[in-house]
């Protein structure tokens, strides 16, 4: 029986990126399906209508939402290619750790240094930087999170960095100057296909996001 | 794998629902272990530099490596001691197990939290309405089982612990009608089951100092308007 893998995503979103970097990994064939979230699909509001966000997997009809927990079950069950996951519980605890900590502090706090101005903005600033700061700190001397391979952490991290043009434009700083052994680690990563091919284009993303302040700021008119 | 107190070590703070969650997993798979009850407004050195990130607890450290976060440390007991299993193994029932718990983190616990504990009328309001759609999602995720897991409870019973609980209390105390039997009569059912475990009931706080605690911090917040 042939699987049928459909992913509801929006190209420039981080998390969908997740998504997709894992089914590139293990080689999976799927639909892709660009929402728009200003008019979501049926079949988004009926596959996730506890959050109605994407990235949504759906593999043979069944629907799995978060990308986390969408890059877990992909892990799970095509097992027998390209582990994401480290082997070893306290290696894979401390991925998960910190793929929590992105998801709890980047998109908040970005959205913090975006729509304020000041000293507000200035805070905002101050702080993603200083979250980008520790996950340099943690990556230490290792090629990648996972050690010597590609791992959930690098996974969960590096589709930001197609956002990191958008940060730095918007904050005024550089992220090679801040943080230049995260930006290393980045290069490594961005030499695995799976992950340049799937990679959004950055100024792109940034221009996606310029349009979507526009829009924030007239209907705030 | 035979573990003495001395490699096994839980930070916590009695009171807290995420520690409680992480208790309940090790009674159920008999893990032994030394409790190091936490005065969170005075923070010790020990969990400063076990948590450096968060500074909160729960914090579990086996053989002197510490991990952070109840439901990551959840996946961690279950994948080193394997009796009385709390995840399904089949991957999509994994993934849905995860999904809820998460849900609960992130949809109901900070909204039943803050429809008490907030000073701003409306902000109260706003939570009370987003608490209680969060658990008709529960409510009909439930059906007829008689744990979100199944015949025993797993994953997503010990992260609704609060719900079973915490919610009770904090509600008694602001006079909301939040989660009530009429509500909510298949996750009220549910509640009793759970808490009136044999495993849950010796985990659980004892009722009034707890309540106490939230009284308290109720009241300071309500006088202070």
């Amino acid at each position: 029986m042939a699987d049928e893998v459909v992913l509801l995503d929006v190209w420039a979103s981080m998390f969908g990126m997740r998504v997709r970097i894992a089914l590139a990994e293990k080689g999976v064939e799927y639909e892709y399906k660009e929402e728009n979230l200003r008019n979501k699909s049926d079949l988004l509001l009926q596959m996730n209508p506890c959050h109605k966000k994407i990235p949504v997997l759906i593999h043979n009809g069944k629907p799995i939402c978060e990308s986390a927990i969408i890059v877990q079950y992909i892990d799970e069950v095509w097992k027998d290619k390209a582990p994401i996951l480290p082997s070893d519980p306290y290696e894979r605890a401390q991925a998960r750790f910190w793929v929590d900590y992105i998801d709890k502090k980047v998109y908040d706090t970005w959205r913090k240094m975006w729509l304020s101005e000041g000293e507000e903005h200035e805070a905002g600033k101050k702080e993603l930087i200083s979250i980008f700061k520790l996950l340099e700190e943690t990556l230490g001397d290792k090629s990648f999170y996972g050690g010597d391979t590609f791992g959930f952490l690098d996974l969960g991290l590096i589709p930001f960095y197609t956002w990191f043009y958008t940060f730095e434009t918007f904050g005024n700083f550089k992220m090679e100057t801040e943080c230049p052994k995260l930006m290393d680690w980045v290069k490594r990563c961005m030499q695995k296909k799976t992950v340049s091919k799937t990679l959004a284009d950055e100024k792109k993303v940034y221009e996606d996001v310029l349009g979507m302040l526009k829009a924030i700021r007239e209907s705030n008119h | 794998m035979a573990s003495n107190q001395e490699e096994v070590k839980l930070l916590g703070a009695t009171g807290s629902p995420f520690v409680c969650r992480v208790q309940i997993a090790l009674k159920l798979k008999g893990v032994e272990y030394k409790f190091i009850e936490e005065n969170l407004r005075n923070k010790s050195e020990l969990l400063l530099k076990y948590n450096p990130v968060h500074k909160k607890v729960p914090v579990f450290v086996h053989n002197e490596k510490p991990i952070a976060e109840s439901l990551v440390i959840l996946e961690y007991i279950e994948e080193t001691w394997k009796g009385n299993p709390i995840l399904p193994t089949d991957p999509y029932q994994r993934a849905l197990a995860r999904f809820w718990s998460k849900f609960i983190d992130d949809k109901v616990v900070t909204a039943a939290w803050k429809s008490v504990f907030t000073a701003d009328e409306k902000e109260r309001e706003k939570n009370i309405q987003e608490s209680f759609e969060a658990l008709q999602f529960l409510e009909n995720e439930l059906k007829d089982k008689k744990f979100f897991g199944g015949e025993e409870f797993g994953f997503v019973d010990i992260t609704a612990v609060f719900i079973a609980f915490w919610i009770p209390m904090i509600q008694e105390i602001a006079g909301l009608q939040l989660f009530t039997a009429e509500k909510f009569p298949k996750l009220y059912k549910w509640s009793q089951e759970f808490l009136n475990h044999p495993v849950v009931k010796e985990c659980l706080p004892p009722r009034d100092p707890v309540f106490a605690f939230f009284k308290g911090l109720y009241q300071s917040l309500t006088a202070s308007k």
